[in-house]
């Protein structure tokens, strides 16, 4: 398979009222062609950061270094107007809280139809927006478009919805409506933030089963993020942990539930309540502050197995076994310490 | 022996949707339709459901936010509807409750030991030096150092906010506290802490919790028994255990099937999958009979007429179903 | 304690600082207070707030009198910096009495609503229908001008906004959950409407109330110029051009120079009041 999105060493910043916020860390990680990738963490580890770097929606005063390829080109210091062509056609995104994410004084079609005609174009003038809502070929063939999307994302009624606005809607619905917003550039990434966090259980199932049968296909390439480690298991290949600005554990999903590696990694499933009804265990203390971030490995202070060289050295991401990676000091050279 | 603290009977609440010009009623948001269910003194009591189910509802109105349109509460004997009015506020006294979001449950306003303190002063315990005293008790039964009293809610991180309405639940030593969502809204490994907390809480002060969630993994791991709401009715009540090795009706099968599990051990305590058609709809439109009716997979043909009633099948398992 | 409400300001300041034009403000504003406090001692000639000399009428801008003198020949500089007493007190009188009125009523109309509630309102909206500068002249036209009857009839023209203002919050605020664990604590009303609404009606009110600051100033000097103002021989800005006007265009200073100082300071307090909106609302957040 050959890699789509490879992110080099990303760091990220920003100066706030009391100082720096050192947040991503020099992160690196590898998407595949068509590899459903799961972004896993808790709330304040950078996941959702990691994503906006990459769509290039921070504001100004970020600091960022570091490099993202994707299919080959580096995003970051691309020009803009081929950046918005990119964005607007290979890479798709799927914002949180779908409750919010739709305009709530347009219909669902108006808003596809504009998706589809204005996708990847960063600046419009008056000329051009009349011109393209005039093309009322372009309309016609975006109008079946959308409706083919509503059917593949399982809407049992295109024509009501397109004639809907959000708010007659219901959650399942618009995350639906969404998705299908998302695929209509047939984009080779899809990258969707928390999809299934706001919606109750039963939609939730059916929003994932929706994903892995019918989305999730070997010409698209996911990141999904979510701090749900159920949810991850169901939905991805390759799972991602981040933890405080690191990508602490990377493996195959059956590989990682069944020997965590990491101490994080480890802390955050025994703190999952189980059916089995084993007995929970939080992880003591809180997530770091980033201004003043724990020296060495930032997971240090909260770890049981901590040593003296933790807090003294940053800990690599290395590969322990085949495809397994992780970011400890337990684990040097592909051994357990 | 176990003792009934809290009888529901009955309960109704219907939102009234004002619309038109002249805002009349146009159409009620059916909240709660008509449960009755017993809580045990010293038991964690679960209140399972989705989004519509009534769940909330129902916690808002044990502890008086909302006045429900019929039905009765008895708490501990007394019918909480219809006593005189200082009687009712001692024996509120004995009923707290911690609310979902943290966030917003406390005065953003106001510092974390005024929070604390507003029940004793709502109900002028003590001098204002025993107050302090008692403050300070709670804020460190509740694993805060006593550094926090001074802070505002925003400098604070959701578990500890969390903690916070836990201190000021338990300031007037309650017997049983509503716990809404109490977890939800924070961080898996957090959730964790302040699970154990609760726990530990419970057997140090005998507490009895009335527990809303939509999370079937903690009600497995914390509750004795669990009632499953949908859309303002009980349609399933058993014991923890009973729910899970047996789940009769066939929303309880459909959400317990859903749960996203991590190992899989667990998977194969799951009920078969089964997967529903449809979204929970609106509770402005309950569907005629069984509310259930245009999702269940085992559907009949009085089952969008008539609507079935909660039945005792099995020693103290209950379903309301026409399929029993 | 104290550390903790000295970080808020420090907080707060920080956000001020950011905005450079409500640092401006900000000094304006306290350059006015200051020399409203310390008016006779800045002022070149204090006792020109009641004393005549016929012998300097109407002298140009001069070393002597850097603003000329008027038509008693009183120097225009010292009366100009006496009536930044006048006025600042006008302002702050009026918005004190309008915010407190409007609080209470607001309160009371948004979280006990019913009958009384409604009547508030309506009341209220009564009020708001009419151009608050004819209610004001309306009314001061037939009292006494003493200071106290001044910002009686000024504040009826203010109280209404404030009502609607604290209305809406309070609508909304009775919502949150944080009243509603109040309520579920058996918290008596007037518990609730003071001691946990009202703390959150207070940035607001700051913002709204040094956003009018400027404007309640100005409408009392509007009141002054047409003759409804303080007894002369005080000095209030409005008064002055009030009088000035006369004598133009030949003796612009009688009126530029008032007029001046009511622009600087509506201009400062709508500075302060807008760095204070963003210094706020950030931290709400």
């Amino acid at each position: 398979m050959k890699p789509l999105l490879r992110v080099q060493n990303l760091k990220v910043g920003f100066s706030i009222f009391d100082g720096f916020m050192k947040v991503l860390d020099g992160i690196s990680f590898t998407v595949f062609e068509g590899e459903p990738v799961g972004l896993v963490g808790e709330t304040g580890c950078g996941k959702s950061l990691t994503v906006k770097t990459m769509l290039r929606m921070l504001p100004s005063t970020a600091h960022i270094s570091g490099r993202i390829f994707f299919k080959g080109e580096e995003l970051l210091s691309m020009d803009e107007d081929r950046f918005y062509r990119l964005r607007g056609n290979e890479i798709a995104y799927i914002p949180q809280e779908p409750m919010n994410s739709l305009n709530p004084v347009f219909t669902i079609k108006e808003q596809m139809i504009d998706h589809m005609l204005f996708k990847g174009l960063r600046k419009v003038g008056w000329n051009k927006y009349y011109s393209l809502r005039k093309n009322k070929e372009r309309i016609n063939k975006a109008l079946e478009k959308a409706k083919e999307m509503l059917e593949k994302v399982q809407i049992p009624d295109p024509a009501r919805v397109l004639d809907s606005y959000p708010y007659q809607l219901s959650g399942g619905m618009r995350q639906r409506v969404l998705i299908a917003m998302a695929l209509l550039a047939s984009p080779s990434l899809l990258i969707a933030d928390e999809p299934t966090t706001a919606l109750d259980v039963t939609t939730q199932a059916q929003i994932v089963k929706l994903l892995k049968e019918r989305i999730f296909n070997e010409r698209l390439a996911t990141i999904y993020i979510t701090h749900n480690l159920g949810i991850a298991r169901q939905v991805a290949r390759r799972i991602l942990v981040m933890y405080a600005g690191n990508i602490v554990e990377s493996a195959f999903t059956e590989e990682l539930f069944r020997e965590p590696l990491h101490p994080y990694t480890r802390g955050l499933l025994d703190a999952i309540p189980k059916l089995t009804k084993e007995e929970v265990e939080g992880i003591p203390g809180r997530i770091p502050d980033y201004v003043n971030p724990p020296s060495g490995c930032r997971f240090h202070p909260r770890c049981p197995y901590r040593m003296n060289v933790c807090s003294k050295v940053k800990p690599e991401l290395t590969e322990v076994k085949s495809g397994h990676y992780v970011s400890c000091h337990l684990y040097e050279k592909g051994k357990r310490v | 022996m176990k003792t009934v603290l809290l009888n529901v009977e009955n309960l109704k609440k219907y939102f009234p949707i004002l619309g038109g010009i002249f805002g009349k009623v146009i159409g009620y948001v059916k909240a709660v339709d008509d449960i009755s269910f017993s809580i045990y003194e010293g038991e964690t009591f679960a209140l399972v459901g989705e989004s519509g189910s009534g769940k909330t509802t129902v916690g808002k109105i044990i502890v008086g936010i909302y006045k429900p349109d019929s039905g009765k509460i008895i708490f501990n004997g007394y019918d909480l509807f219809n006593t005189n009015k200082k009687f009712l506020k001692k024996i509120k006294m004995n009923i707290s409750m911690v609310f979902q979001d943290p966030a917003s449950s406390l005065n953003p306003r106001k510092r974390v030991i005024d929070i604390v303190m507003t029940p004793l002063n709502i109900y002028k315990i003590g001098s204002k030096q025993d107050r302090i005293k008692r403050v300070r008790e709670l804020i460190n039964l509740v694993e805060l150092t006593d550094e926090y009293l001074y802070k505002y809610p925003y400098s604070l991180s959701g578990g500890q906010k969390q903690r916070v309405a836990i201190a000021r639940a338990l300031a007037l030593n309650p017997r049983f506290i509503v716990l809404d969502e109490p977890t939800s809204a924070l961080d898996v490994s957090v959730q964790a802490k302040i699970l154990k907390l609760l726990i530990r809480l419970q057997k140090m002060y005998k507490l009895t919790y009335m527990l809303i969630t939509h999370d079937l993994s903690i009600v497995r791991n914390v509750a004795d028994r669990v009632a499953v709401m949908y859309l303002g009715n009980i349609v399933e009540i058993a014991s923890t255990e009973e729910l899970f090795h047996n789940p009769l009706h066939p929303y309880t099968r459909a959400l317990l099937s859903s749960i996203p599990v991590i190992t899989n051990e667990e998977a194969e305590l799951l009920p078969e999958k089964v997967e529903l058609k449809g979204e929970i709809p609106s509770p402005v439109d309950v569907p005629s009979g069984c509310p259930f009716h245009p999702r269940c997979y085992a559907r009949t043909d009085i089952c969008d007429k008539n609507k079935p009633a909660l039945k005792e099948l099995r020693k103290e398992h209950f379903v309301a179903c026409h399929l029993f | 304690m104290k550390g903790y409400r000295a970080e808020e300001l420090r907080r707060m300041l920080y956000r001020l600082k950011k905005n450079k034009l409500s640092i401006l403000g900000l000094i304006l504003v306290s350059t006015i207070f200051f020399i409203a406090l310390f008016a006779e001692i800045i002022a070149p000639y204090p006792e020109d707030s009641y004393k005549i000399h016929i012998e300097k009428v109407f002298q140009p801008p001069s070393w002597e009198h850097p603003f000329g003198t008027d038509e008693m020949g009183r120097d225009v500089l010292s009366r100009v910096i006496l009536g930044s007493r006048i006025s600042l007190i006008l302002g702050i009188s009026v918005i004190i009495v309008a915010v407190s009125l409007g609080t209470v009523l607001g309160l009371i109309a948004g979280y006990l609503g019913g009958f009384i509630g409604s009547l508030i309102m309506r009341v209220t909206d009564v009020f708001l229908s009419v151009p608050s500068m004819a209610l004001v002249l309306a009314v001061s036209a037939v009292v006494e001008p003493t200071m106290e009857n001044l910002i009686f009839a000024i504040s009826f023209g203010w109280w209404p906004w404030y009502t609607r203002l604290v209305y809406g919050e309070v609508l909304s605020l009775k919502e949150e959950e944080f009243v509603q664990a109040a309520e579920s604590l058996g918290a008596p009303s007037l518990y609730i409407m003071f001691k946990e609404i009202l703390p959150n009606l207070i940035p607001i009110l700051i913002v709204k109330g040094s956003l009018d600051m400027g404007y309640a100033i100005l409408t009392g000097s509007i009141l002054g110029f047409l003759g409804l103002g303080v007894r002369p021989p005080t000095p209030e800005w409005g008064t002055m051009i009030g009088n000035g006007r006369l004598h133009l265009p030949g003796k612009w200073w009688l009126t530029f120079f008032p007029g001046l100082a009511i622009f600087l300071t509506v201009f400062s307090f709508n500075l302060l009041g807008d760095g204070l909106r963003d210094a706020l609302d950030v931290k709400l957040e």
